[in-house]
């Protein structure tokens, strides 16, 4: 079967907008379809992999642990776009560690956050056949 | 008491803050609440916008909304109060009226 090259490209920041949550259920459910998929985070899309996130005090559930269950379902690589980090003040160290198990190699633990800058996204993104975008 | 401005979105999704720092007076109050606390956030490309504006206008920031998004007391604009909801309420009866920038 042909596989659609399928990117996710997130642009919202977590909670103050139902997008972000919502992005993450589509990706979570198109999952299970078998496609070639990856995400990217662009703008104020980067704080939603910001590190320490806690919405106790808000009496709301946070969503942000289950951007961890991504590499089970086979959703390996995420874009992080270097400029957008840089205006907010972030860096890779910033975020939280989203791993995944390759199986082709000794089910080694690998890092799925890529941190690439905007000419390699604008490269990915041209390469896919659909984007949705949240 | 002059106003309390509340603003509660990004500032870089939308000029909000901009345009309350534009029309707030002398010796106002903003109080930065949901996607707005990521203003309050040091080494962004709009901190010094703020550090700028708070030479005129005192800033706050709340605190349970910058805990959710994973914005620590540290990270934040050095003079930038945070408080709890109840010095949301304090703030919000301290002033003559309050001005949400949605």
């Amino acid at each position: 079967m042909f596989r659609k090259k399928l990117m996710y490209l997130n642009r919202r920041a977590p909670y103050g907008t139902i997008y972000a949550a919502e992005g993450l259920e589509v990706v979570l459910i198109g999952a299970a379809f078998d496609q070639d998929v990856c995400m990217a985070f662009v703008g104020d899309g980067v704080y939603q992999l910001k590190a320490g996130q806690d919405t106790s005090g808000l009496g709301l559930k946070s969503f942000s642990p289950a951007y961890r269950a991504l590499g089970d379902y086979d959703v390996t690589r995420l874009y992080v776009e270097r400029e957008s980090l840089e205006e907010r003040g972030l860096d890779a160290g910033d975020l939280m560690p989203l791993t995944w198990e390759d199986e082709d190699d000794d089910w080694a633990e690998k890092s799925s956050i890529h941190v690439v800058d905007r000419a390699e996204l604008t490269r990915l993104i041209d390469a896919q056949d659909v984007v949705f975008n949240f | 008491m002059p106003i309390l401005h509340t603003v509660n979105k990004s500032p870089f999704e939308k000029d909000s803050l901009e345009t309350c720092i534009a029309h707030a007076l002398d010796g106002s109050a903003v109080l930065l609440i949901e996607d707005g606390v990521y203003a309050a956030a040091n080494g962004t490309v709009v901190a010094p916008r703020v550090r700028d504006a708070m030479r005129r206008l005192k800033f706050y920031v709340l605190a349970n909304d910058c805990k959710a998004r994973g914005l620590g007391e540290d990270a934040l604009i050095d003079g930038i109060e945070p408080v709890d909801y109840a010095g949301f309420v304090d703030l919000a009866v301290g002033h003559d009226n309050v001005q949400s920038w949605l």
